[in-house]
């Protein structure tokens, strides 16, 4: 103590660490923090704690063994990761998903952004000091999962999107939970109300339903004073500094600029369905706040759309091209050709044509690109992948400074930061 | 007001910075620009003011190592009906399976290091690749971005890490995403997989350990091999007729 007053008893600057190990770090941040009693006068984030060299390792193995490694980039918003990388490839090798592909596509983008948008709200609520909103959240949270869980086997990482189409169709019947000694009788039935039919009709359900839900949680938060207190006017972004410092998705939105990848360089089958782009006017975190709940309804709405095409048009939904997608097993059983192609497929993979190409989804965190250089081999000779959080967290110290400690921790929150992608 | 499309955008650069930039080619509905060192600089600001293109963001910025590039590591001969497909070629390095030191170099990449930008114009809507490669292999040094477009100091530190490409002028150019201390450039083509050291606790000198790596040995699961598929353009014409409206 006796260091930081100086000879006219005023207490100089300090350096205060921020985790790694903090609950309000979403993962593994470390922040240095040079203070001023509880004033922030510059940060340096430390980063690099989760690296796992991602992009090394997908140099290493042919095109369609990295799909599941980029779930587990991002591991809220799983299926938006896998679409920027299948479509880096579809773009190299010249093939288009067949229709309903890319109409589950959009579908599962925007399950996976409620999913994203709920853990979000959550866990920034939460750091924020208000534990309620997060139970809500998880509730439907868990009920998203099972639709992953439907369509994948897994809850996750479900590697669902492959070059050219999906893994498989929407299933044909809902799982239900079972009988059990907590849930039986009429409280079974009430838990299986929704998933008596099919997924779709689940989803369906589900997005009905959901609208109330987000009044639900805007209930809890958007007239809550303390709420307000913790995030209007803290860390303002004006549009020349979200430009200035490579910010996109929500964080673009909510400093007025009415962006949105969906809607400007359309991609699966954004250019079909209806939907708005929800903007801020002061670029503070209640704007950002304001604009996730509001894509969240949307998202709601493009479900909807997705649910009621894909009800009334049935189809194939991975391409007939034996060199990217493997035969069907019936046909391996009669066909020579189908089992040599088979056998090529999970051996050796697929060459991909020489050439360079950048694909970009709107993630639910902002703009996730996939830089894929070929050079005509079975595996990438260069994937980069551009997180949205790596972007964001990179302009922390010039959005905090100046701000209190606990503003961090709001900022944290409005970044919506997982460490999975920034350090990849 | 139409859209620029990339073969515009292409072309306007050409007949601006013409000399300054080595070629303007449009692949995949993108445009591509290769600029040398010395005016790199110069051609971004003017790319971020000038009003026919106006790039307000840089959205992504890497590193690339083309060693190596185009070589596979498993040939098939050209007999290879009668005499079977070729080995997996063998390094004469001893790290690894596949030796770099001797690898001739593609002739379309004389210089081994680049920095790619990915650049992005909101006003247009229009994007482009910056590509600019390091005149020396040994140690690669390039002009910073972070001048022009200050989004570019992660990805320059990060492209120092993972690379070891120097840039110029940066403000803060330190490690990011390796670990405290770590050794080497790690995405380097001649950086091997599983590393150079591993880690350990040493419960004898309570501490933990860096020492070479024993547990694990390099390992292919799946060989490189680099095929000129004439199947391609067929492959891509069946597809087209199954579903025409895509």
């Amino acid at each position: 103590m006796a260091d930081s007053i100086d000879q006219a008893g005023e207490i100089r600057s300090y350096t205060m660490n921020f985790g790694p190990q903090h609950p309000a770090a979403h993962g593994v941040l470390r922040l240095v923090m040079e203070m001023e009693g509880e004033t922030i006068i510059r940060i340096d984030p430390h980063v690099g704690l989760l690296h796992r060299g991602t992009e090394k390792l997908a140099e290493s193995k042919p095109f369609n063994h990295s799909i599941g490694y980029m779930d587990r980039l991002d591991y809220v918003s799983m299926m938006c990761n896998e679409h920027a990388y299948v479509r880096a490839i579809e773009q190299l090798v010249g093939v288009t998903p067949p229709e309903r592909a890319l109409w589950i596509r959009t579908l599962f983008d925007e399950v996976t952004r409620i999913l994203n948008h709920l853990m979000w709200i959550g866990s920034n609520a939460l750091d924020l000091g208000a534990m309620a909103v997060f139970l809500y959240a998880f509730r439907e949270r868990e009920e998203l999962m099972d639709v992953y869980e439907a369509v994948s086997g897994t809850r996750m990482h479900a590697t669902y999107y492959r070059p050219g189409g999906v893994y498989r169709d929407l299933p044909a019947k809902m799982i239900q939970y079972k009988e059990s000694r907590w849930h039986k009788g009429k409280d079974l039935k009430r838990m299986n109300a929704w998933r008596e039919g099919s997924m779709l009709d689940y989803l369906e359900a589900f997005a009905r339903d959901f609208q109330h839900k987000v009044d639900e949680y805007e209930e809890l938060l958007t007239d809550n004073r303390i709420w307000k207190q913790r995030t209007v006017d803290i860390g303002i972004v004006s549009p020349e500094q979200a430009y200035a410092l490579g910010m996109t998705g929500p964080m673009l939105r909510g400093s007025g600029i009415e962006w949105d990848l969906r809607k400007k360089q359309p991609y699966a089958k954004y250019a079909e369905v209806d939907f708005d782009i929800p903007v801020g006017t002061h670029g503070d975190c209640y704007d950002r706040y304001l604009v996730r709940v509001n894509e969240m309804r949307q998202s709601g709405r493009i479900i909807l759309q997705c649910v009621d095409w894909l009800k009334k048009n049935p189809g194939p939904v991975m391409i007939e091209n034996y060199k990217v997608a493997p035969p069907k097993r019936e046909d391996m059983k009669e066909s020579m050709e189908a089992l040599i192609h088979w056998f090529k497929l999970f051996t050796e993979g697929f060459s991909v044509p020489a050439g360079e190409t950048y694909a970009a989804v709107e993630a639910p965190k902002g703009e996730f690109g996939c830089y894929m250089i070929s050079d005509g081999a079975n595996k990438p000779f260069r994937v980069h992948l551009r997180a949205p959080g790596f972007a964001h967290l990179s302009s922390i110290n010039e959005t905090t400074a100046g701000h209190m400690l606990p503003d961090v921790v709001a900022m944290i929150g409005t970044y919506d930061l997982v460490f999975g992608e920034v350090d990849r | 007001m139409s859209q620029t499309t990339p073969e515009q955008l292409a072309e306007r650069l050409r007949a601006r910075f013409d000399g300054r930039i080595a070629n303007a080619d449009v692949s995949h509905a993108q445009a591509t620009i290769e600029v040398a060192p010395a005016h790199l600089v110069e051609v971004c600001t003017a790319l971020r003011d000038e009003a026919e293109f106006r790039f307000e963001q840089l959205t992504d910025l890497c590193g690339v190592d083309f060693l190596g590039f185009g070589e596979g590591e498993w040939a098939t001969s050209e007999t290879a009906t009668s005499q079977g497909f070729g080995r997996g070629v063998q390094g004469d390095n001893v790290q690894g399976r596949f030796g770099w030191d001797n690898r001739p170099r593609h002739p379309q990449f004389l210089r081994r290091f680049a920095s790619v930008v990915h650049l992005i114009s909101y006003i247009h809507n229009i994007r482009l690749r910056v590509r600019c490669f390091a005149p020396e292999d040994a140690l690669p040094v390039l002009p910073t971005l972070t001048g022009v477009w200050p989004s570019a100091n992660w990805y320059e530190r990060e492209a120092f890490d993972l690379y070891g490409i120097v840039y110029e002028g940066h403000p803060d150019l330190r490690r990011i995403l390796t670990d405290y201390g770590f050794v080497g450039h790690p995405f380097r083509k001649d950086f091997p997989l599983i590393g150079n050291v591993e880690v350990r606790y040493d419960p004898e000198a309570k501490r933990v350990v860096y020492e070479p790596v024993t547990s694990v040995t390099p390992r292919v699961t799946v060989a490189r091999v680099v095929r000129e598929d004439s199947r391609w353009p067929t492959s891509r014409e069946e597809a087209t007729d199954d579903w025409k409206d895509n």
